[in-house]
This record gives C-alpha cells, structure tokens and sequence, in this order.
C-alpha cells in the first residue's frame, strides 16, 4: 500500500490537485483534513479547480468520496470543478458516489452541555414518576388476574406454581441459612462486645432476638431473594418476550398472565414468608452458638432467655412484612421482564433495573412497616 | 478446470476435509474462485455449504486440506498479519449478525474505529456512504437492529461488509426471509456493487432467481465434494438427478427467464 498524498499547484485561474497513491479507506484518513482545508479555503485567485487522478495508483469508495466532498465544497463557493487522468473504474466509482446525493445532508448542531444535562434529570424523573404508574397498573392487572383464579380455582397452574416455590424456596434454603446464621453470629458477637463494657452482656440475648425477629431477618431476606429470584424473574421473562414466545401464546389463546406472572407472584407470596420464618432460626442459631462460645451460656438458658425478651408479636411484626416485600419484588420484576424490546441487551438492562428497583422497594416497605408498628405499639 | 493464469484465483480450496466428529462433511473437496466473478453455492440443506464458507473464512479449522486466499494461506499467518488480512474481505451472515448495543452507523464504523486512525467526522461521513449505497435511508443510520426490518437489517449487514472497500464479499444466504421485491432488489444491489466495486463474491443461496440474476458460476455441493462447477448452461445441460430436480423443478421453472 503507497501512502495517498497530493499536491496543489495554482496556475494563473486553475488550482491543479495532483493526486498520488493508494487513495483508499486505509490511507485517506492521513489527508482527510488537509483536503477539507482545500475545500473550505482554495487558495489564491483560482476560478478553476483541476483534480488530476494520472497518479493515483487505487481508488476505492473512500477516496472516491472525499474527492466529491471537496469538489462539491469547491462548487459551493460557486467555483467550477473536473477531473482529469481518470481510468474507467475510476470514473464509475465517482460518479456512484455522486449519484448517492449525501453532500446536502445538514449537520444537526449539538446543543450545549448544561442543556443536555437538565433535560437528562428531567426525563430520570418523569420516568421515574412513569415507572411508578406502571407498576401500579401492572399491581391491579395482577390482583383482577388473581381474582379470576379465586372465582374460577380450576385456572391456577398449579405445576409452575410448586416448581416456582421450589425454585425461589426450596433451591435458596442454603444461601438463606448460611447468610443469616453467619449475620446472627455476628451481630451477637459485636452486640456482646460492647454490651461487656456496661457489665450488661447477658441483653445481647434481647440484642439478638428483637433485632433479628423484628428486622434484619425479613429484611435479608427479601434482599437475597430480589437479587436472585427477581433477577430470573424478569431474565426469564425477558428473554420468552425477546424471541415472541408472549406473543404466540397470546395467538394460541393462552393468557400470559395466567401462565407466566400469577404462578410466579403467588409463589414468592407464599414462599418468602416460609423462608423469613428459616432466617429467624438460623439467625437465632447464630447468635446462639456465640452466646455459647462467647459468653458460657448453656442452649437450655438461651432458649430461656429468648422466649422472655420475644414475645410473639415480636416475630409477628418481622414476618407480616414478608408477603407485601414479595409481591413487590414480583411485580417490579416481572414488570420489567414484559418491558423488554428486541435486543439482548435490553434483558441485561431491564434485569439490573429489576433488582436495584426491587431492593430500593423492599427497603422503602420496611421502613414504612417499622414506622406503623411502632406507632400502634407493637 | 485449467487455471492458465494463478493470478486470476482469489480463493483456492485443495483437499478439504472437515467433520463434525464422526460426520464427515467435506472430503477432499477441491474449488477455486477467480477473481472478479460472482460465484454461487448450491446444494441441499446439510450438504455444508455454510460449513464451507465458514472454513474459508477460518471460523472453522479444517481436518485437512489447505485454504489459499489471495494466494496466503492464514493457517500459516501469525495472529496479527491474519487479522490485517481479514480487513480485505467482508461478510453478510445470514440474518446480518449486526450488534445490537450499536447503531447501524456505529455498527459500520466498527471497522474503522477499530483498525484506522480516522477522526470521528470522516467516520460518519464514510458510514454515511456505504449506508446510501446499500440503498438505506439517512435517517436508518441511528436506529438500533432491533428497530430494522428484516430487508433493512440485510442492508445495513451489506453496508458493514462494505466498510473496508474489500476485495472479497461473502454472502450467506443474502436473500433468504426477503420478500421476492426485496429480495430482486438486493439482486440488482449486489449486482450493482459488484460492477462498479470490482468485487469477488462468494455466495451461498437457495434462491433460483438469485442464482439466474447474479451468479456468473455456480458450484453444486453434493457427496461431500463440489459436484459440477459451472455457468447456468451447464447446470441445464447436466443429467445429474439432484441437479435435474433442483434447476428443472416446478420452481426452477418459474424461474427461468423466458426465452
């Protein structure tokens, strides 16, 4: 490949461009500005502008094109322009490009950098206020379908319904029980620590079991299962909604709603509860084994202990919580599932979404739960 | 076929052998492509045509054989010296294998970007050319593949094909989900492109109306080998049951310009 250079030689009226080399896609970048400095400014008087192409050894579509765009830059300033030294498949290569008519094209002007950024906030929060709306459609769209299961029993799959619960339940009893243990462990391990320094390290058993029955149980909980039921949720369903798996149930008359979502929701209704209701053991377990190691004290006083710091509302206001966090987390992520458009990308985007939205939800609602209960005195 | 001139063969197949395990596809399959000429692939469905062109174009290794592209063969290639090659030939996958997180105008200048040092407004404005030329509209340079058609998705993949002016244009199956509008206007697109862009292509195609409208030879794959290799003539001409039936069926038929 010879490097594609040119030359300017002004003759009295004429500019003469004498072309040289490979002027093709991978050399014409070396001359891309200087030729557009041809275009914009001719030097001198010249009225007539010669391109000389004797020498140009290749002529590809690239330099093809940067050749017209000059020439039609030059004619733009109301100067007269022709080729010279042309081979026939030179010739037909320029007048191709020609023929495509893109030198007319305006040039849409970029609008300044604080503008941008107001409109991108502004667009965040009307679609942020849009998202809401949906999933609160998306809510009373789920609740009518549940209602046609309750008039009519018969309509419930109840296959996908258990092989859901066991996917969401049963397949994360491992992950659930060894987080909250290890989380149980450790917030008695540093509750006993510091309660040490009053002299007062027998509460960590009070420390433990309100904290754990109360919050940190559930709310582990729901987090863990967003992340991984509600991630597969809305994968699953973006994906069948990518290769029009939705749609051609839709032709065979089979309701999508009634075979996909409800199925689903029920199943994470049903099973966060149940796997709350693990979480407060293996938590209390772990706190147990560190008030054996840690602190001398038998299982048999601990239990004792327990049951005087917690009574049972005490649990009941940790696993009330359960099954609202986990219609929340179904309905963000199946939501965001049936949003997924064409791309494969889309599923990427729309399952991250699912989850920072479901985990930013669950966290909301529990806040909201500890407001009420305490204010009613639980 | 005598070659007179080695120069004329842009692509040299010798002894191909290529199996998936046990299933032997190509056996000492010979094929050569001049220079310039637009050569179709015929053959039923698991005879391994789109197993050829991905061998030739070294996504696939071959048992054994050897593959020669302007007279190189890239087995013998360091990684680099493959990779600059690979710029002079370009490649229409069967449903465009555009990338989705890019823009057709972004998915053309892929290439670019990637191998050149070109400021981003001669980018554009390249991109902007191999799109007119595929015959898409300006405004079809900032859509997403998810928002093309499939006509217009074939288009775009041509366009990115075209990116790097190659010698060589490899075609899977270029017309096949097309309407037979669209797909008689890709026809006359390739047809068009290869005139005035001297190209050398390679085709696999089911199409009958493709073959008759483009192809200058077509090679028959059957047996495992290339069975006949030959003008439209000669595929009339030839006894070869499979080939009878296939260019003198009730669609070949359809096909065949009146005379």
């Amino acid at each position: 490949m010879t490097e594609a250079v040119f030359r300017l030689e002004a003759q009295g009226a004429i500019l003469r461009l004498r072309a040289e080399g490979d002027w093709s896609t991978s050399q014409v970048a070396g001359i891309d500005m200087a030729l557009r400095a041809v275009g914009t400014d001719p030097k001198g008087e010249a009225r007539d502008v010669v391109f000389d192409l004797t020498g140009v050894t290749r002529l590809d579509t690239s330099g093809a094109f940067v050749l017209q765009r000059t020439s039609a830059a030059l004619k733009a300033q109301g100067l007269r322009t022709r080729y010279e030294g042309l081979q026939t498949a030179h010739r037909l290569m320029l007048d191709k490009i020609a023929a495509l008519e893109i030198f007319s094209a305006p040039r849409t002007k970029r609008r300044p950098a604080s503008i941008t950024v107001v409109e991108r906030i502004g667009a965040t929060v009307v679609l942020f206020g849009r998202e809401g709306l949906i999933v609160l459609s998306f809510l009373g769209e789920v609740v009518s379908a549940l209602g046609e299961v309750v008039r009519n029993p018969r309509k419930l799959r109840v296959v996908p319904l258990i092989h859901h619960m066991e996917k969401a339940g049963f397949d994360a009893l491992p992950l659930i029980c060894l987080l909250t243990f290890l989380i149980g462990a450790v917030i008695a391990q540093q509750g006993a620590t510091q309660l040490k320094q009053f002299g007062a390290d027998v509460y960590t058993v009070n420390l433990i079991s309100i904290i754990f029955l109360r919050e940190v149980g559930v709310l582990l909980t729901a987090i863990i299962v967003a992340g991984r039921s509600g991630s597969a949720y809305t994968a699953e369903i973006g994906s069948m909604k990518m290769r029009e798996e939705i749609d051609a149930m839709r032709t065979l008359g089979l309701d999508p709603m009634q075979m996909l979502i409800v199925p689903r929701v029920l199943a994470l209704v049903i099973v966060l509860p149940l796997l709350t209701f693990v979480a407060d053991i293996m938590g209390l377990i772990g706190g147990g084994v560190v008030a054996l190691t840690q602190l001398g004290m038998a299982p048999a006083v601990y239990i004792d202990r327990v049951r005087d710091a917690a009574w049972f509302w005490t649990f009941g206001v940790g696993i009330l919580r359960a099954p609202f966090m986990a219609l929340a987390i179904a309905l963000v992520s199946c939501r965001a599932g049936l949003d997924v458009t064409g791309s494969a990308e889309s599923v990427g985007s729309q399952t991250t979404r699912s989850v920072v939205l479901s985990i930013f939800l669950v966290i909301v609602l529990d806040a909201m739960f500890a407001m009420f209960f305490t204010a009613v005195g639980l | 076929m005598t070659v007179s001139d080695e120069e004329d063969i842009i692509i040299d197949v010798k002894g191909l052998h290529t199996a998936f395990g046990d299933h032997v596809i190509h056996d000492k399959l010979d094929l050569q492509v001049k220079r310039g000429e637009v050569l179709g692939i015929v053959g039923g469905s698991g005879t391994g045509k789109s197993v050829l062109l991905r061998t030739i174009l070294g996504l696939k290794k071959p048992e054994a054989g050897q593959i020669k592209v302007f007279g190189i063969d890239f087995e013998t290639l360091s990684a680099d010296e493959r990779r600059h090659q690979e710029q002079r030939w370009g490649v229409l996958f069967q449903e465009g294998a555009l990338f989705s997180a890019l823009t057709v105008a972004e998915n053309v200048q892929v290439p670019y970007r990637e191998h050149l040092q070109m400021n981003d407004m001669l980018m554009g404005e390249l991109a902007g050319v191999k799109i007119a030329m595929v015959g898409l509209r300006a405004e079809a340079a900032k859509l997403y593949p998810s928002e093309l058609s499939g006509g217009m998705k074939k288009r775009a993949g041509l366009a990115r094909a075209l990116a790097q002016d190659p010698e060589i244009l490899f075609l899977d199956e270029p017309t096949a989900g097309l309407d037979p509008i669209g797909a008689a206007a890709f026809d006359e697109l390739i047809n068009d492109l290869t005139k005035t862009l001297g190209l050398t292509v390679f085709m696999v195609t089911h199409d009958l109306d493709t073959l008759y409208a483009t192809c200058d030879r077509i090679a028959v794959l059957a047996e495992q080998r290339v069975m006949l290799i030959g003008t439209m003539k000669d595929m009339l001409a030839s006894n070869h049951p499979w080939i009878r039936s296939y260019f003198h069926g009730p669609r070949a038929r359809a096909a065949v310009p009146t005379v």
